[in-house]
C-alpha cells in the first residue's frame, strides 16, 4: 500500500510539473513563433512577464520527481537512465539553454544579442518538452528493458515515442496559450487575449489529434495499457477529452472562466490516466511493478514525511507566490505591458 | 545470470568510467561555484538591505537592489547547472542508484522541499523591489537566505553519506532495511556540513568584495565601494577562523575514518609513528620527491603527539588506493595555505579598524583583498578535489566502487566534451553579463530601458551614479 501511495504521490509531482513547467516551456513555443522584432514585442513581453518570477519555482517540480523517482524505484530508475540516456541528455541540453538564455536576454544590450539569446530561449523550450515525451513514450511502449546495457535509437524513436513527443510540445503551447488569454485578460489587453485564444484553440486542436493518434498507436505497441486507457481510466480518458472540447468551446465562445481550471484539469486527467491505466506496473514490457520494484518500506514512509512536508511549506508559498504575481506585484514598472509605449497600435 | 551481468557490466563500464568522473568533476565544480552565491549571497544582499532600512541609508539600499540583480542572474544559471547534476546522478551512474537510490535519495528529497522554498521566495525577493516596500520586502528574503542553509544542509548529509555510509542494511547486494536519520547524520555530515556551510559564505563574501577591492585599487574609494567591500568582507573574514577549526577537526576525523584517503592529502606512505608532514612535492612509486618534510608534524596533528600511528597507503592494495595522491595531497596543501592567507586579510582589517576606526588604507591590503576573491574560490575546488579524487576507487565508501557504478552506454566522451564547450560558454556569458551590469550601473543607467527584466532600481537615487 505505501508504495501505491508513493506511486500517487509520483504522478502528482509530474502532473504539477506538466502544468506549471508546461505552460513556462509553452511560453517559449508562442515566442519562437511570434514573428519579427516589431511584430512580435508585444507577445514576447507579455511572455516574459508572465513566465519570470514563477519558472525558476515550477522547475523544481521536475527536480522533486527525479528524486522521488529514484528513491522510490531505483530499478526502474536506472533502467530509464540507461536506456533512454540519449533523449535525455538532449532533454537537458534544452534545460540548461532555455534557463540560461533567459536570464541573459534580458541583460544583454543591443537587437542582435537580444535576437539571438531569445531564439536559443524559444528553441530550447522545443527541444525539453519533446525529448521528455520521447522517453515517455519509449516507456509507455515498453521499449526501456530492465538490463538495457546501451541506448539505442530504437528505444525512442518508435511512432509512439514521437507522437507523444509532438503531444508534449503541443499541450505545453495549449497550457501556455490558454494561462496568456488570462493574463491578458488581466491587463484589459483584448488584442493579445485574441491573439492566444486562436492559438489555445490551435494547440487544443493539435493536442488532441495528437493524442487520439497516440492512443491509437498504443493499440500496437502496447496492447494492455491501451486495454487499461480504455477500460479502468477510461473515465479519465473522457474526463480529458470532454475538458479539452470545453475549453475548444469556451475559446470559441470568447468566454474566459474557468479556463484555467480546465486546461489544466485535462492534462491532469491524461497523467493520472496513464498512472491508473499502467498501475501496477513499473515499466511495461518487464516484469518490474509496484510490489517488486519499490524501495524498503522505511524510505516510502520517509518520502510520504516529505511530500508531506512539502504540501505544507511549500504549497502556502506556492499560492503566495501565484497571488503575488496575479497581482502584479512581482515586475519592474518598466516592463508592464503597456501598448501605447511598446507601440504596436 | 545476475553476476554474469554484473561482471559483464563491469568490464563494460571500465572505460567509460574515466570520462565519467571527468564529467561529473567539471559539472560539479562549475555548479558549485553559484551554489556558494546561491546559498551565502541572500545574506549578504539582506544585511545590506537591513543597514539601509535601519539606517535610511540610501548607498546601502543601493548595494542591495543592484547584488540582487546580480544575484538572479547567478540564480538562474545555478538552476539548470543543479538540475544536470540531479541528472547525472542517473546518466552517469545508474549503477549507484540501482543499489543506493533508496538511502542516498532521502537528503536529496529534503533539499528538494528548500530548493522550493529558495526558488519561490528568490521569485517573490527580485520581483518585488519596486511593489513590496521596506520590511515586508525584506522579511521575503529571509526564506531564501535560512532556506539556502538548510539546502546545502542536505545535499552535504549526501555527500557525506558517500564518504561514511551507514543507517541501511543490506541483503545479498539489495538495500532491505533503511533509517532515515542515521543517513542523514552519518559519521562525515557533523564536519562536511559546517566545512561547506562556510566554504560557501566564505566564497561569496570574500568573491563579492573582491569586486570592489578592485574598483578601490582604480581609484573608486566612495562610500558605495567601501560599504560595498566591508560587509561581504567582513561576514566571510568573521567566519575564517571557524572555517580553519572545522577544517583541522575534518582532517583528523578523515585519518580516524578514512586512513587511506588521509594518507594521500598528507603523504603517509607506509604505516608509521613520527610521521612528517610534507609541504608540496610529488609522490610516485611509494616515495615522496622534491617535498619539505617537518619531522613528527603529521602525527603531532593527528593525535597530539609524535608517536601517533599514522596509517599509510602501503596498508592497501594498490587497487584500492586513490588515483593522483599528488593531486590529493597539492589540492590539500593550497586550500590550507590560502585558508591562512585569507585568515591573513581579515586579521590586518581587524588590527587597522582597532586602531583608526577604518578600513586599512594601505595599498597592499587591497591587493590581497582582491586576491581573496579567486583565493577562496580555488580553496573551495581545492577541497571538493581532495575529498572526491580522494574517496576513490570507492564511490560509497568500502561498499560501491565508482566503476561498479558508471553508465555502461558508450560515448560518455561525446557528452563530456558538450558538456565543457557549453560551460565554457556558459561561464564566460554570466562573467559577461555581470560586468554589463556593472557597466551599467556605473553609467548610472540601470538598464531599465533597453530590456524587460530583473529588480529595477532607482535610477534618480542620488548617489546611483557613483557606480559599481
Amino acid at each position: 500500500m505505501t508504495a501505491e501511495v508513493v506511486g500517487a504521490i509520483l504522478i502528482a509531482v509530474l502532473t504539477l510539473y506538466a502544468i506549471l513547467a508546461g505552460a513556462d516551456f509553452g511560453g517559449g513555443l508562442w515566442d519562437l513563433l511570434a514573428g519579427g522584432d516589431r511584430r512580435g514585442r508585444a507577445p514576447r513581453t507579455l511572455i516574459d512577464e508572465t513566465i519570470t518570477p514563477v519558472w525558476e519555482a515550477n522547475h523544481v517540480w521536475l527536480i522533486f520527481a527525479l528524486v522521488v523517482f529514484w528513491s522510490a524505484f531505483p530499478t526502474a530508475f536506472a533502467a530509464v537512465m540507461t536506456a533512454a540516456a540519449l533523449p535525455l541528455w538532449l532533454a537537458i541540453l534544452g534545460i540548461v539553454l532555455r534557463g540560461a538564455g533567459f536570464a541573459f536576454r534580458k541583460e544583454v544590450e543591443g537587437l542582435h544579442w537580444e535576437r539571438l539569446l531569445g531564439a536559443v530561449f524559444a528553441l530550447s523550450s522545443l527541444l525539453t518538452p519533446f525529448f521528455m515525451g520521447t522517453v515517455v513514450g519509449a516507456v509507455a511502449a515498453g521499449k526501456v528493458a530492465l538490463d538495457a546495457q546501451r541506448t539505442t535509437l530504437a528505444t525512442w524513436t518508435s511512432p509512439t515515442s514521437l507522437l507523444i513527443g509532438g503531444l508534449f510540445v503541443a499541450v505545453c503551447g495549449y497550457l501556455a496559450a490558454v494561462f496568456l488569454v488570462g493574463e491578458a485578460i488581466r491587463r484589459d489587453d483584448d488584442r493579445h487575449e485574441r491573439y492566444f485564444r486562436r492559438r489555445a484553440a490551435l494547440a487544443s486542436a493539435a493536442a488532441g489529434a495528437l493524442s487520439l493518434a497516440a492512443l491509437a498507436e498504443l493499440h500496437h505497441s502496447n496492447h494492455q495499457l491501451y486495454h487499461g486507457l480504455t477500460g479502468r481510466a477510461l473515465a479519465l480518458v473522457l474526463l480529458a477529452g470532454a475538458c479539452g472540447l470545453a475549453v475548444l468551446a469556451l475559446l470559441a465562445l470568447g468566454r474566459s472562466r474557468g479556463l484555467r481550471p480546465l486546461s489544466a484539469l485535462g492534462v491532469a486527467a491524461v497523467v493520472w490516466g496513464w498512472g491508473v491505466a499502467q498501475y501496477p506496473t513499473l515499466l511495461p514490457g518487464t516484469g518490474l511493478t509496484l510490489a517488486n520494484g519499490s524501495a524498503p518500506h522505511a524510505t516510502l514512509i520517509a518520502l510520504i514525511v516529505v511530500f508531506a512536508a512539502a504540501v505544507l511549506l511549500v504549497g502556502p508559498s506556492f499560492l503566495l507566490l501565484f497571488w503575488l504575481h496575479g497581482r502584479r506585484l512581482l515586475e519592474s514598472e518598466h516592463s508592464s505591458h503597456d501598448p501605447e509605449r511598446v507601440g504596436w497600435r | 545470470m545476475t553476476a554474469l551481468l554484473h561482471a559483464s557490466a563491469v568490464l563494460a563500464t571500465a572505460r567509460e568510467v574515466v570520462p565519467a568522473r571527468a564529467q561529473m568533476a567539471s559539472t560539479l565544480g562549475f555548479h558549485i561555484i553559484l551554489a556558494c552565491y546561491g546559498i551565502a549571497f541572500p545574506t549578504i544582499v539582506l544585511v545590506a538591505e537591513y543597514i539601509g532600512l535601519k539606517r535610511s541609508d540610501e548607498v546601502a539600499m543601493t548595494l542591495a537592489r543592484r547584488w540582487s540583480q546580480a544575484l538572479g542572474v547567478l540564480v538562474a544559471v545555478g538552476a539548470v547547472t543543479g538540475t544536470v547534476l540531479s541528472f547525472e546522478m542517473g546518466l552517469l551512474w545508474p549503477g549507484l542508484m540501482r543499489r543506493y537510490g533508496p538511502v542516498i535519495g532521502l537528503p536529496f528529497s529534503v533539499e528538494g522541499i528548500f530548493f522550493f522554498l529558495e526558488a519561490i521566495f528568490t521569485g517573490i525577493y527580485l520581483y518585488g523591489w519596486r511593489r513590496l516596500r521596506g520590511w515586508a520586502h525584506f522579511w521575503s528574503g529571509i526564506p531564501v537566505a535560512v532556506s539556502g542553509i538548510f539546502g546545502a544542509i542536505s545535499v552535504m548529509a549526501a555527500n557525506s553519506w558517500m564518504n561514511q555510509p551507514g543507517g541501511f542494511t543490506l541483503r545479498a547486494g539489495r538495500v532491505v532495511a533503511v533509517e532515515p536519520w542515521a543517513v542523514f547524520f552519518n559519521r562525515a555530515a557533523i564536519y562536511e556540513m559546517p566545512h561547506m556551510l562556510l566554504a560557501a559564505y566564505m566564497v561569496a563574501g570574500f568573491g563579492v568584495a573582491a569586486v570592489y577591492a578592485v574598483g578601490f585599487l582604480r581609484g573608486r574609494r566612495d562610500r558605495y565601494h567601501r560599504l560595498g567591500f566591508a560587509i561581504p568582507f567582513v561576514i566571510a573574514a568573521a567566519l575564517t577562523p571557524f572555517q580553519i577549526f572545522v577544517g583541522d577537526t575534518a582532517a583528523r576525523a578523515i585519518a580516524a575514518d578514512q586512513p587511506i584517503k588521509f594518507a594521500a592529502m598528507e603523504y603517509v606512505t607506509h604505516t608509521a609513528r613520527g610521521v612528517p608532514e610534507y609541504l608540496g612535492g610529488v609522490y610516485s612509486g611509494g616515495h615522496v620527491y622534491v617535498g619539505v618534510a617537518l619531522p613528527d608534524l603529521d602525527s603531532l596533528l593527528v593525535g597530539f603527539s609524535p608517536h601517533t600511528k599514522v596509517i599509510g597507503l602501503d596498508s592497501v592494495a594498490p587497487v584500492d588506493r586513490p588515483p593522483a595522491p599528488t593531486l590529493i595531497h597539492l589540492s590539500f596543501n593550497v586550500m590550507v595555505g590560502l585558508a591562512f592567507l585569507l585568515l591573513l586579510a581579515g586579521l590586518w582589517a581587524l588590527l587597522v579598524w582597532r586602531r583608526h576606526r577604518a578600513l586599512p588604507a594601505h595599498r597592499w591590503f587591497w591587493w590581497l583583498a582582491a586576491a581573496c576573491g579567486p583565493a577562496a574560490l580555488v580553496a573551495m575546488e581545492c577541497g571538493w578535489i581532495v575529498t572526491e579524487v580522494g574517496r576513490q576507487p570507492w564511490v560509497v565508501y568500502k561498499l560501491l566502487t565508482t566503476a561498479q557504478a558508471a553508465t555502461t552506454n558508450r560515448g560518455v566522451i561525446d557528452s563530456l566534451s558538450a558538456v565543457i564547450v557549453l560551460y565554457a560558454v556558459l561561464g564566460i556569458a554570466t562573467i559577461a553579463i555581470l560586468r554589463l551590469l556593472a557597466r551599467h550601473w556605473r553609467a548610472g543607467d540601470e538598464g531599465e530601458s533597453a530590456v524587460p527584466y530583473g529588480p529595477p532600481s532607482e535610477h534618480h537615487s542620488p548617489l546611483a551614479g557613483e557606480g559599481a
